[in-house]
């Protein structure tokens, strides 16, 4: 049996398919976030995948995921800042309650 | 340049304009008037250096070797350039009659500035309410006027007549909380604008063809004097172009005049000088007497060359002359209301210009016949001269009555002479003048124009005559029901009498003009091509004329001066005249019915509806539907993040599902 | 054919993100859901290990086990009370995920199969890739330098930083 690089991306696969069901059907916004974070690690598998995969004497897949990295906590850190800041307004992190941009 | 010292004329004015109205309000009232009357002192005196030294200074640059007294042009700097040749110049033209329209322009308007001290003030001497929005406004007026009396070209001309407008409007609606001022400045404004536009049209007709709006080229030979051979080569650039039968030019020089005949009255576009009376009397006397409505007869008198070898334009000009001078006479006979009578007295005069200027050259070979000369051209623009110093003297004399009873009407005078003799005697001055009695100044610029008239034919001569004989009735009358008639019924609290020196003094100063003003030797300075002009007195046409003018008095006389129920039983005889006459003969009604009925309701209210029903109903509708449209899907704008997400996910994978079908296919 | 090593790796990863993955977003409590995100995260750290990229993997542990998973305990320890679950999940909304997850995963899948070229493609032999190799082309000016994005990146992190501040803070 060989490892090719379909087995590699089916479980890359399902974690997307799963942070999109999360995404989707959650209400607290950590949870969301939670979600949005598989999402993004399913995308940082597939580079390192292709990557090792298809371009062995290059760097580039794992250089973008080295980046992707730091820009998803980044990227967090500052919406947790949002979502601290949006429960001390609302004493809430239900994103149900929070519509305020709507008509 | 001798004579570069005439800027100042023009720029003192300006500059008390902005100073007076920007710096006005700062200061109290009668410190800007008394400022104003120095400032225009000062301008008058340049003025007349100005005007003395062109007229009577030695100097090469004003008579040339043959006689001839030259145009000079002080300066003439370029402002606008449409193309190479024709560019548009503001500067200082200097010629016999922009030297006279100094003088006339500055006398006038000194004497104004002096009256109004007295006038716009209360019994008491207190300056009234806007005292030096008044005086700013004043020398606004006195710029323009002096702008366009020496203009340089026709642009110029134009720009000037627009800034008089302007501030004749401004003036006339002084007293702006009265509606009436506010109809008449509106009225004033929209007829002038009007016969503008037409100005506007003959200078771009007349522009397009000779490729210049500089009366040097249009109308000044090379010796610097209205030169016949110019003036032709200037109608010979049309090409004979014609419109409508008619040749450009004649059409160019139409529209013009319609310009000038809007600004000077004359009929039909005369309607709104009447009204304009609403103004402030000494407003009247500058304005709508003596300057800025002989605006269009100086205009013509500018052109006069082209005019002359243009025909068909000046036949117009001369039954509109003559038809007009008769036509202001016959409503002047009935008006009851000092100010409109004598509006109409000056509709008739000015008639009396342009008939003049219009009878000078009947036909081109005329000018010549006659001695070589224009006799009509300068007993018009000597009329111009001696008519202004007159009819300010009768309006300044109507505003000191007017101030001193508080109402323009007849009958709120009569029997004045014993509370005001020196306004009585200022007015009888003025009404000789105007009647044409010797050796006052009306008779002599005024028996110079039956002259010419006669010239043309005895019809015209005859037509000019009664109109003569008219004025003096009419002039006559006036005096009699405002001094005589009865005894005076004092209405107010004090009884009338002459009014402060400010007032007074201007009146005597005026009326001595008015005696003297005939012996200036008008023929030696003022003539169409600035060669002195040999006239004498022509003794027939003297002489019936006088007789006319004492018919005309002795009637007024027999009708007005004592109480008698003749001039109402006259009245009711023709009671239809009388009554079509003191309505001006329903022009202003017919105007009203053409506007308001015929243009309005005809034109412009189907042109209204369809603008707001067609036009904007279009662009209502693409707003509304918009709008509806919006209002429909902005419940998709739920505020639930995740719908949005959805929403895009879904858009995502379409557009994903698309681009691989085309790879795979 | 590879080491029965490598290939019980493998499973062991490929079963426990799928796992981990599915419990992460279906779980009810949010502490746990976090924890399940660790276990992830952690999995992918050992697929980054077995591709022989040792420093990725040693960053995915550092930065996202060690940083990201922290903050989110701490924000939802600070959000949360203890015992506060999240109710159950209507099934209109369970459908509507459910849509939207297979519907992507329906055309990722589509696509992988059939660009099957590379699909069977084996892992070849890589040059060792130490660490001072890496660091020099993260700071090189070369043609297959990341000096550039590594800037930026320093740039997106002091603004986020800022940011981060910024929103935080008690006013």
């Amino acid at each position: 049996m060989n490892l090719t690089l379909l087995m590699y991306l089916i479980p890359s696969l399902i974690m997307f398919g799963c942070g999109v069901y999360g995404f989707i059907t959650r209400k607290n916004m950590i949870a969301i976030m939670i979600s949005l974070e598989l999402m993004l690690n399913s995308v940082d598998i597939n580079f390192v995948v292709f990557n090792r995969y298809l371009f062995p004497g290059q760097m580039d897949g794992m250089f973008f995921t080295l980046f992707a990295i730091a820009i998803a906590a980044a990227e967090t850190a500052l919406a947790l800042a949002i979502v601290i800041n949006v429960y001390r307004a609302a004493k809430n992190v239900d994103i149900e309650q929070i519509r305020k941009l709507k008509f | 340049m001798p004579l570069s010292y005439t800027i100042a004329v023009i720029a003192i004015p300006l500059f008390m304009f902005l100073f007076l109205g920007l710096a006005g309000v700062k200061m109290s009232r009668k410190l800007t008037g008394v400022l104003g009357v120095i400032a225009m002192a000062v301008t008058t005196i340049i003025a007349y250096g100005v005007a003395l030294t062109y007229f009577f200074g030695t100097g090469q640059d004003q008579v040339g070797a043959d006689g001839v007294r030259q145009a000079v042009t002080v300066f003439n700097p370029a402002w606008l350039s449409f193309t190479d040749t024709m560019v548009v110049r503001m500067g200082i033209l200097l010629d016999p009659i922009a030297a006279m329209m100094l003088i006339v322009v500055c006398t006038v308007s000194f004497m104004v500035h002096l009256y109004s001290l007295g006038y716009m003030s209360d019994h008491d001497g207190n300056a009234e309410q806007g005292f030096q929005r008044y005086y700013a406004y004043l020398a606004l007026f006195t710029f323009s006027m002096l702008g366009l009396v020496v203009a340089t070209n026709l642009f110029q001309i134009f720009v000037f007549f627009e800034m008089v407008g302007v501030s004749s409007y401004l003036l006339i609606g002084f007293y702006y909380s009265s509606p009436a001022a506010n109809h008449a400045s509106k009225k004033a404004f929209i007829v002038t604008r009007l016969a503008d536009l037409f100005f506007l049209l003959g200078i771009m007709i007349l522009s397009y063809y000779t490729q210049t709006f500089d009366f040097s080229q249009l109308v000044f030979g090379a010796n610097g004097a209205n030169d016949m051979a110019v003036a032709q080569s200037a109608i010979a650039s049309a090409g004979g172009a014609t419109f409508l039968g008619c040749s450009v030019m004649a059409w160019a020089l139409t529209f013009i005049f319609i310009g000038g005949a809007g600004k000077s009255a004359m009929y039909p576009l005369h309607i709104w000088l009447p009204d304009a009376m609403e103004g402030p009397t000494p407003v009247s006397a500058l304005i709508h007497a003596a300057t800025m409505v002989v605006a269009g007869v100086f205009l013509v008198a500018r052109l006069f060359p082209l005019y002359v070898l243009e025909q068909g334009a000046m036949e117009i000009i001369c039954v509109v002359g003559a038809f007009t001078a008769f036509y202001a006479a016959a409503i002047a006979c009935v008006q009851s209301d000092i100010k409109r009578a004598l509006a109409f007295s000056t509709i008739s005069q000015i008639a009396f210009m342009m008939t003049s200027l219009a009878v000078s050259s009947s036909n081109s070979a005329m000018i010549e016949i006659h001695g070589g000369t224009g006799l009509g051209y300068m007993a018009s623009m000597f009329h111009l001269f001696t008519h202004a110093m007159f009819k300010a003297l009768l309006f300044l004399c109507a505003g000191a009555i007017i101030h001193a009873v508080h109402s323009n009407e007849n009958d709120k005078m009569h029997g004045l002479h014993k509370f005001m003799p020196i306004t009585s005697i200022a007015f009888l001055i003025g009404c000789l003048a105007i009647a044409g009695i010797p050796p006052f100044a009306g008779f002599w610029s005024k028996d110079e124009i039956l002259v010419a008239a006669y010239h043309k034919g005895f019809f015209w001569g005859l037509w000019m005559s009664m109109v003569a004989g008219m004025t003096a009735f009419h002039m006559f009358r006036i005096y009699f029901l405002i001094f005589f008639w009865k005894k005076h019924e004092i209405h107010t609290h004090h009884a009338p009498k002459d009014q402060p020196w400010t007032m007074t003094l201007p009146l005597i100063i005026l009326a001595t003009i008015s005696i003297v003003a005939g012996f200036v030797p008008a023929h030696d300075l003022v003539t169409w091509n600035g060669k002195a002009l040999e006239t004498q007195l022509d003794w027939t046409v003297a002489g019936s004329s006088v007789l006319i003018a004492l018919i005309g008095i002795a009637l007024a006389y027999k009708l007005y001066y004592k109480e008698n129920d003749l001039p109402e039983r006259m009245k009711n005889g023709a009671l239809g005249l009388w009554t079509a006459a003191y309505h001006r003969f329903y022009m202003d009604e017919l105007y009203q019915f053409i506007t308001h009925k015929v243009i309005f309701q005809g034109i412009c209210v189907p042109i209204a509806w369809f603008d707001r029903h067609i036009i904007d109903g279009f662009f209502n509708m693409l707003a509304s539907a918009t709008g509806s449209a919006s209002f429909a899907i902005r419940r998709l704008q739920s505020g639930s993040i995740q719908g949005y997400v959805y929403v895009y996910l879904l858009g995502v994978l379409l557009l994903a599902a698309v681009t691989m079908l085309c790879v795979l296919i | 054919m590879e080491s029965v090593g490598n290939i019980i790796l493998y499973f062991v990863i490929a079963i426990s993100i799928i796992v981990f993955s599915v419990l992460t977003v279906t779980t009810r409590q949010i502490l746990r859901s976090a924890t399940y995100l660790l276990f992830v995260l952690f999995a992918t750290a050992l697929l980054y290990f077995q591709m022989d990229y040792e420093f990725l993997g040693a960053v995915q542990i550092a930065v996202y086990a060690g940083g990201i998973v922290v903050l989110f305990v701490f924000s939802i320890l600070l959000t949360h009370k203890p015992g506060d679950d999240t109710p159950a999940l209507t099934s209109h909304r369970r459908w509507l995920g459910i849509t939207a997850a297979v519907a992507s995963l329906a055309l990722c899948a589509y696509a992988v199969f059939s660009f099957d070229a590379f699909g069977g493609r084996l892992m070849a032999a890589m040059p060792e890739l130490t660490i001072d190799k890496i660091g020099h082309f993260l700071l090189s000016t070369d043609k297959l330098g990341y000096l550039l994005p590594f800037e930026a990146v320093s740039v997106l992190l002091l603004a986020c930083i800022i940011g981060g501040v910024v929103i935080a803070r008690k006013r």
